[in-house]
């Protein structure tokens, strides 16, 4: 065995102590590095009454509703969905310029006892989905895709398609 | 016997040779990257379509993108250069990692800014300590870190040793930075085109895009190949005036006498 092929194998074992001790890791802090927790993880484990989290999810289809306080400041309340399970969510303050039904939300605030999380901050997350205007209305004429109910369908029935 | 990897690499350690062998490259390597980021830039943010719901601001992923994918494939080049440097010994390996780790951080820092400029008006914050943007984060401290450790001892090759060995450890990141979206809920999107289905990005948009990252990479290799260029001559000056003070010490050449 030369020296280079002894360097070469500490070097593989460092890798390999590196890698699986950072693996090790991310596993154990596996709760704390997600983002935000969805309806059906509150479902499964409410958090302690009164702290602050993240909450993410759809906003669902039909649940918007805008008003004015009467301090003049916009009001909203809407539904955050993943499909299984729905939480109502109230927020005042100017909602981010992608915010629609449909669209990824991701809130923080607290839950309330009567079951609705109220928002102090409200992130708009879109998808990974970039595609023209035109391309987007064909979509939406032709019934393939109502962007109220979610994300577009599978990119290969649209991304090398033409708007008319 | 000398493995073949390294043997190979081993004709290019001469100076002489390397400016020689690089020096035909530039200008093509200058001209490709000019050329097609041209394109790319011209493509992209003139004629490429909007998006239907980000409009004309998604035209910040033709140089956000290109960048994210440049610090992490650079900082993979790096790892691989540190692995040369650290098994072969090879001395145009810690050349390259010494020039790289600037342009590297540059980039980096590109990403973050343009990142955070489309964060602002898209997502509604410029920053979110969430699991992708944190890691790239790491990454920037990752160049900038390697950056000042290699210039940082008297004699070079401990900086190069040490240098390398922080790479390494750093290469963790790479991985983590890539399948964070996918591993742990972001507020960051997943990928849209490096992923096994069909890119979620429509090709006027999707073109322009591999043209930009393509003209970036080229501008990459470029800024760092012309960086070790002149990092070889600088070395070349140094070592000629050092032996004609040394000429003048030992008194062979009169005072005054041109060196």
């Amino acid at each position: 065995m030369t020296r280079k092929h002894r360097r070469l194998m500490i070097l593989g074992l460092c890798a390999l102590g590196i890698g699986s001790a950072t693996a090790l890791t991310l596993t154990a802090f596996q709760d704390n590095l997600v983002f935000f927790r969805s309806p059906s993880d509150i479902a499964r484990e409410a958090p302690p009454g009164g702290r602050a989290f993240r909450l993410g999810g759809l906003v669902e289809n039909g649940s918007v509703e805008r008003t004015l306080g009467n301090d003049g400041r916009p009001n909203a309340s809407f539904r955050v969905t993943d499909g299984a399970n729905t939480i109502p969510v109230t927020y005042t303050g100017v909602l981010p310029d992608l915010f629609r039904e449909g669209q990824g939300v991701v809130t923080l605030g607290r839950l309330s006892p009567d079951g609705t999380f109220r928002a102090s901050e409200v992130l708009a997350r879109h998808d990974e989905a970039y595609m023209p205007p035109d391309v987007a209305d064909a979509l939406r004429r032709s019934g393939h895709w109502n962007p109220n109910q979610g994300p577009p369908p599978a990119a290969s029935t649209w991304n090398t398609r033409s708007g008319s | 016997m000398r493995p073949a990897l390294g043997g190979g690499l081993h004709r290019f350690a001469n100076p002489g040779r390397f400016l020689r062998m690089t020096g035909a490259v530039m200008q093509w390597l200058w001209g490709g990257a000019i050329l097609v980021l041209g394109t790319g830039i011209v493509w992209g943010l003139a004629f490429a379509p909007p998006d239907w719901q980000q409009g004309e601001t998604v035209r910040i992923m033709y140089v956000h993108v290109p960048m994210a994918w440049l610090a992490m494939g650079g900082y993979t080049g790096l790892v691989v250069v540190s692995i040369l440097s650290l098994v072969w010994r090879h001395p145009l390996a810690d050349l390259a990692a010494r020039e790289m780790s600037p342009v590297g951080a540059a980039v980096t820092g590109l990403c973050l800014a343009t990142g955070s400029l489309w964060g602002k008006p898209m997502w509604g914050t410029w920053w979110v300590w969430d699991a992708r943007l944190t890691s790239v984060l790491i990454l920037f401290f990752l160049w900038l870190g390697h950056a000042a450790l290699v210039r940082a001892f008297d004699e070079p090759e401990r900086g190069a040793r040490a240098g390398a060995i922080l790479a390494l450890i750093g290469g963790v990141n790479v991985p983590i930075i890539k399948f964070s979206v996918d591993w742990w809920n972001t507020l960051h999107q997943p990928a849209s085109v490096t992923r096994f289905a069909a890119p979620g990005l429509h090709v006027d948009i999707l073109y322009p895009l591999l043209t930009c990252a393509l003209g970036f990479t080229l501008l990459f290799a470029a800024l760092i190949l012309a960086r070790a260029r002149s990092a070889v001559m600088e070395r070349r000056i140094r070592g000629l005036e050092l032996a004609s003070a040394r000429r003048h010490d030992s008194g062979r050449v009169p005072q005054g006498a041109p060196a």
